[in-house]
């Protein structure tokens, strides 16, 4: 965290300055590319866009979209909305926690997968289901977590070697 | 992956300046026009969850291959509504419907179907009931019910194509608008339609636009709550995503009525392609010159922006979707002052739903009595149901009001799968009710659900069978009313908490005889003294489940038992022996390996070894796990 | 004012009084008593503890009265069964989630949550659950909190913003881990101004110079005006056995309750062991008590001397922000006129 280069906050900013309710663009567009609010960066916020920092910090914790700390490689999306609960939704979250051993919201070691739930990602059609980094994965079993993760982990393997 | 595409779009860039030029550019889409020419569309949105996108590559690929590519257009389209049997890929001028289709079929679709017209019978839907393969999307019995109104292009056109939307009288309801209607003779139809708002609460939309004419304060805003938050529902989604235009004529022609200069879109970020095409679609009318200054040359202005959420089911609300666009916490406020007085920024506002949007084109072209022909005494034109749970056939599905439920799960539904039975059915998702059997037939519309203990909602329509544990359901909401709760007023941050802990401990085991006495008062409290509508309809699913399903609180509390085997701590875990059909299928798909089974013996299962996850239960034929 | 009247009912009785007020305030006005919690004098109305709930004919549902506006030929009723039964609710359920820790909590004694527990004669909470952990910070000298006491009324966030302007602290999280605080949970670092604290209606804030030092109850109140500066804003002196514990302002003052760090939590120079309570004179290096009449004596003689021998520009004045406008005049007249030079100025100008 010591090193990190505050220069695309300052970038950003500059196209907000008079916009108004431009906070939540603006904490949007930084955890697009540092994958998470950095500390630093909602002091540099708050100054840009006259607002205390204090008041980013309660917005920035009010939506479940925005996190403190930065994120896996891959971040998985597994929608707890009412189609995928009465299909068994649950089983799955509990299934792929064991598989990689974090709970909701907690990041691997290595570095790779950050779980979170979602309210529902309005693909109940296709329920049970989950997103990787913007795939989707429909009518989930706990046979296919097993199936799509040791795949992933397999892939991420292969090209740490290389 | 380089896509081909139908015909050349468009001249665009070049604003229009008048409706003349409007009509024009309307016509050019329909003198390009080929009905005959030969189409495969494929939904390239909810379908991509089922990979509709190597569907579509394998498609460009050998049409490219086969030499056809040039005769043959490739239309990337929304929802087709039946998700069920994704991905579907339709074939044109006929209409063929193909389903569950893989890379792999694309050859054989290019070469047979499209090369020789053959219908492929594997890749079409079989109808069970009547032992037949029906090719044909008209014949297929999920279709066949419904009454495509404002899903009319979904499915049918490319939504990021406007001229796809010009040929099928897409803006013809803004040009009539503007030409031939004062802003009160189309708050007049509005009114006479008798549409009232999708979001949920069913309010009269002529009545709402009304009051915020006359508000007095400008500039006014008009505001489309695309949050979809009901974690069951995605009539929004598919409407934004394969038909985002219609929504859009919808907010100017309401802009118009109401004299606002500026909207927003607010769309949550869970929809990317929502988003995507929202987008597209905003810049389309931008380079056209049917957003801004000036629009067609006349003196109506309006300026639209996409805000997306970041995340909060309760900024559906509408004054906490306006705190949020304002970039704040969205905490809820009081109301009165009504957003049509005091809204965003303080000025007079509007909010409407997706679907209500979308509504008001056909509105005003088909006129309002036409409107009237469809739908009950106080519910009028159709509604959109995101059918979901375990039913057959989820999907997106569009149906006059006055349909009974029965029809939606049964007839456009299929039924249950798994050769279990239906248990309840629930509607209006955290601020709803489950409905049971005994009332499926009750014609929809806003006020019968009401009677039932349920509401419309935004059309979310989750279907239970006997696996389904209705306090465990009960439990499920208020979790996530507790996750979603802006925390913000006393009596749902801390009084649904208790809710939910008495909840647990009743799946749990600990239930105590007097939990639903309380979880009743507790729900009456907060009913009465929350702040915002997402406390006020809390308790819903709670009574609702109480209400019709009081036998298996009992079970909970005093026997301990979970007839449905879904509250673990209630489950034993033990094979009953006399429902066991000794298929294994349980040992089979243990994933600890503990159940032994051997051939023509029931299962039996070692719970040292077992840890609970259920999958037996779930895959067993016989519900024989318990 | 355009003085503008209108005329409504309150529990059957008819009532004239002026636009754009609030219910409440109307209620408040003809001295029926209605219980509030995140109502707060000058704040915005936020409508979060629902305890002012109100009936109005023809709307079905409780309205709040700290945010809805009076209208004419209204019909308000500030109680009935189902008003009544709403607010006990909302204070069982308030006291579900809170610490029953009265005897030694701070603000015991001027607590509307303890009167309310009170006057509900509310011993049974029907659904105990889950309470809030105490978060307590923090190394600031000023401010005590602790979270597992909070409201969430929002009045401290609030003053501190719409008062203050200083918005150091703030909502965090959602749901029932809803809580007040800084961002990052850093300590405290603002003007400590103690305004969040003056507003806090529980023991959720309270200021640490006064803690454990007395009861409200055994303390004797002395009005008095801030010695720091001209402002001359009205101090409350909370004393105990002739000394001050605390601080506070009556928010019907001048100053309406506010205060800046040095009227609320600077007055233990009072009781200073350091603090000068006579004059001094320097005699041989000693500093030896003297009375008024001797020093000024003293200081008149010098003055003199230095003003025959340097003449009058070699002196010059310098007052203090801490003096009255009254009192500056009379200091820069004596410099002129007295001492005979230019040579003043005041450490509020720069
Ligand atoms: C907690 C809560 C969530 C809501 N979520 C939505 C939503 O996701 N979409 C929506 O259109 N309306 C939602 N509503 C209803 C809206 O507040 C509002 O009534 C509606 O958008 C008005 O549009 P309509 O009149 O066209 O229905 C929600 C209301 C509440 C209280
Ligand atoms: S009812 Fe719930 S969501 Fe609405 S204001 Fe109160 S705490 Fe917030
Ligand atoms: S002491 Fe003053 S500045 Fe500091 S938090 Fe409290 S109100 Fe704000
Ligand atoms: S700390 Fe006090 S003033 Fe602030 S919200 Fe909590 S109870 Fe209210
Ligand atoms: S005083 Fe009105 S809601 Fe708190």
């Amino acid at each position: 965290m010591s090193n990190l280069d505050i220069t695309y906050i300052s970038q950003i900013l500059t196209g907000y300055k008079s916009m108004k309710g431009a906070l939540i663009p603006v904490l949007q567009e930084v955890q697009n590319h540092y994958t998470y609010i950095p500390e630093p960066a909602v002091d540099l916020i708050a100054e840009a866009l006259n607002i205390s920092p204090s008041e980013i910090y309660g917005v920035l914790t009010f939506y479940t979209q925005f996190y403190t700390q930065p994120e896996g490689k891959y971040t998985i999306k597994l929608c707890r909305g009412t189609a995928c609960h009465v299909k068994g939704s649950k089983s799955i979250l509990e299934a792929i926690e064991r598989k990689l051993g974090i709970r909701v919201g907690e990041t691997t070691k290595d570095d790779l997968f950050t779980l979170r739930i979602v309210a529902c990602l309005g693909a109940c059609a296709v329920a049970p289901v989950m997103m990787v980094n913007g795939d989707y994965y429909g009518e989930l079993t706990l046979e296919k977590i097993e199936g799509i993760f040791d795949e992933l982990q397999a892939k991420e393997c292969k090209s740490a070697k290389t | 992956m380089k896509v081909k595409k139908e015909q050349k779009p468009m001249d665009k860039g070049k604003k229009l300046q008048s409706i003349e030029e409007l009509e024009s550019l309307q016509q050019q889409a329909f003198d390009r026009y080929d009905p005959l020419r030969k189409r495969v569309r494929i939904c390239m949105t909810g379908c991509l969850a089922h990979g509709a996108d190597k569907v579509r590559d394998a498609l460009v690929e050998e049409l490219e291959n086969q030499g056809m590519s040039k005769d043959i257009d490739l239309v990337e389209t929304g929802c087709f509504g039946f998700c069920a049997k994704a991905p579907v890929v339709a074939i044109d001028p006929e209409d063929i419907h193909y389903q569950r289709v893989k890379p792999e079929d694309a050859g054989e679709i290019v070469s047979e179907t499209l090369g020789k017209g053959n219908i492929i019978d594997r890749l079409v839907y079989f109808d069970k009931k009547a032992n037949k393969r029906l090719p044909y999307t008209q014949d297929i019995p999920f279709y066949k019910r419904q009454v495509k109104h404002v899903l009319r292009n979904c499915g049918r056109i490319d939504p990021k194509r406007i001229d796809h939307y010009l040929l099928n009288d897409g803006y013809k309801a803004l040009a009539k608008v503007i030409t031939s209607l004062s802003p009160e003779e189309v708050i007049e139809m509005i009114k006479k339609s008798g549409l009232r708002g999708r979001g949920g609460g069913g309010f009269r939309t002529g009545l709402k636009w009304e009051i915020c004419r006359r508000a007095a304060g400008s500039p006014k805003y008009l505001i489309c709550n695309a949050d979809e938050g009901d974690p069951g529902a995605f009539m929004d989604r598919g409407l934004l995503e394969g038909d985002p235009h219609s929504v859009l004529e919808g907010m100017l022609i309401g802009a118009y009525a109401l004299g606002a200069r500026f909207g927003y879109v607010y769309v949550r970020a869970e929809y990317p392609i929502a988003i995507d095409h929202l987008k597209i679609a905003l810049n389309e009318l931008k380079s056209l010159g049917l957003l801004g200054d000036n629009i067609l040359g006349k003196d109506f202005s309006f300026h639209l922006k996409l805000k997306e959420g970041a995340g909060a089911f309760v900024c559906g609300e509408e004054t906490a979707l306006m705190a949020s666009i304002e970039g704040k916490r969205g905490m809820p406020r009081p109301r009165p002052p009504f957003p049509a007085h005091k809204g965003l920024w303080g000025k007079p506002t509007n909010i409407n739903n997706v679907e209500t949007f979308g509504n008001v084109p056909l509105i005003i072209l088909n006129g309002s009595e036409e409107y009237t022909r469809l739908g009950t005494e106080k519910s009028k034109g159709t509604k959109i149901f995101a059918l979901a749970g375990r039913v057959n056939n989820t999907g997106l599905v569009e149906i006059p009001m006055g349909t009974s439920l029965r029809d939606i799960i049964f007839d456009i539904g299929g039924g249950i799968p798994k050769g279990r039975t239906f248990k309840a059915v629930q509607l209006g998702g955290p601020s709803g009710g489950c409905i049971p059997g005994d009332h499926l037939d009750v014609p929809i519309d806003y006020d019968s659900l009401i009677n039932l203990g349920a509401i419309m909602g935004s059309g979310g329509m989750v279907v239970m069978d006997s696996a389904n544990c209705m306090i465990d359901v009960a439990r499920f909401f208020l979790e996530f009313i507790q996750i979603e709760s802006c925390g913000k007023c006393i009596p749902c941050r801390i009084g649904t908490k208790r809710m939910l802990e008495i909840l647990v401990r009743i799946t749990e085991g600990e239930g105590k005889e007097e939990d639903i006495s309380l979880l009743k008062e507790l729900a009456e409290g907060i009913k009465i003294t929350a702040l915002c509508g997402l406390g006020q309809t809390a308790p819903n699913p709670v009574l609702s489940t109480i209400r019709y399903f009081l036998d298996e609180y009992k079970e909970h509390i005093f026997e301990k038992r979970c007839p449905a085997s879904v509250c673990v701590p209630l489950i034993k875990f033990e094979v009953n022996r006399e429902l066991c059909k000794k298929c294994g299928i349980c040992k089979k798909v243990c994933p600890v390996g503990a159940v032994s089974w051997e051939k023509k013996m029931p299962a039996v299962i070692d719970k040292n070894i077992c840890i609970k996850c259920k999958t037996c239960i779930e895959n067993c034929p016989a519900q024989a796990i318990q | 004012m355009d003085g503008k009247k209108i005329v409504l009912s309150i529990n059957g009785k008819e009532i004239t009084c002026g636009l754009n007020k609030t219910i409440l305030d109307v209620v408040r006005e003809n001295g029926i008593q209605i219980p509030t919690l995140c109502d707060c004098k000058n704040l915005a109305p936020f409508g979060a503890c629902r305890l002012c709930l109100v009936e109005i004919e023809g709307i079905p549902k409780l309205i709040t009265a700290c945010s809805t506006i009076a209208v004419k030929g209204m019909k308000i009723r500030t109680e009935s069964e189902r008003i009544d039964k709403s607010r006990r609710f909302i204070v069982e359920l308030l006291l579900s989630d809170h610490p029953f820790d009265c005897m030694f909590c701070e603000q015991a004694g001027t607590c509307p949550l303890q009167d309310l527990a009170y006057e509900y004669g509310m011993k049974n909470i029907r659904f105990p659950g889950e309470k809030r952990a105490t978060i307590t910070d923090d190394t600031n000298p000023f401010i005590e909190r602790d979270n597992s006491k909070c409201i969430l009324c929002g009045r401290c966030v609030r003053v501190c913003d719409e008062i203050q302007g200083v918005g150091a602290i703030g909502f965090i999280d959602r749901g029932f881990q809803t809580r007040i605080g800084t961002p990052f949970d850093r300590n405290l670092d603002c003007e400590f101004c103690g305004q969040c604290v003056a507003s806090c209606p529980v023991g959720a804030l309270t200021a640490k110079p006064s803690k454990q030092k007395g009861r409200i109850w055994q303390t004797r109140s002395v009005k008095t005006i801030c010695p720091y500066c001209g402002c001359g804003c009205n101090l409350t002196l909370h004393v105990r056995d002739n000394k001050i514990i605390s601080v506070t302002s009556d928010p019907d003052t001048l100053n309406e309750g506010y205060l800046c760090s040095k009227g609320r939590f600077g007055c233990d120079y009072v009781h200073h062991p350091d603090r000068l309570q006579y004059p001094l004179i320097k005699k041989d290096g000693q500093f030896i008590r003297s009375s008024w009449e001797q020093a000024l004596t003293l200081v008149a003689m010098k003055f003199k001397e230095i003003k025959e021998q340097h003449g009058n520009d070699s002196l010059a004045g310098l007052s203090s922000a801490k003096c009255t406008n009254e009192e500056n005049y009379l200091f820069q007249k004596f410099i002129r006129a007295v001492l005979g030079t230019n040579n003043v100025d005041h450490c509020a100008r720069l």
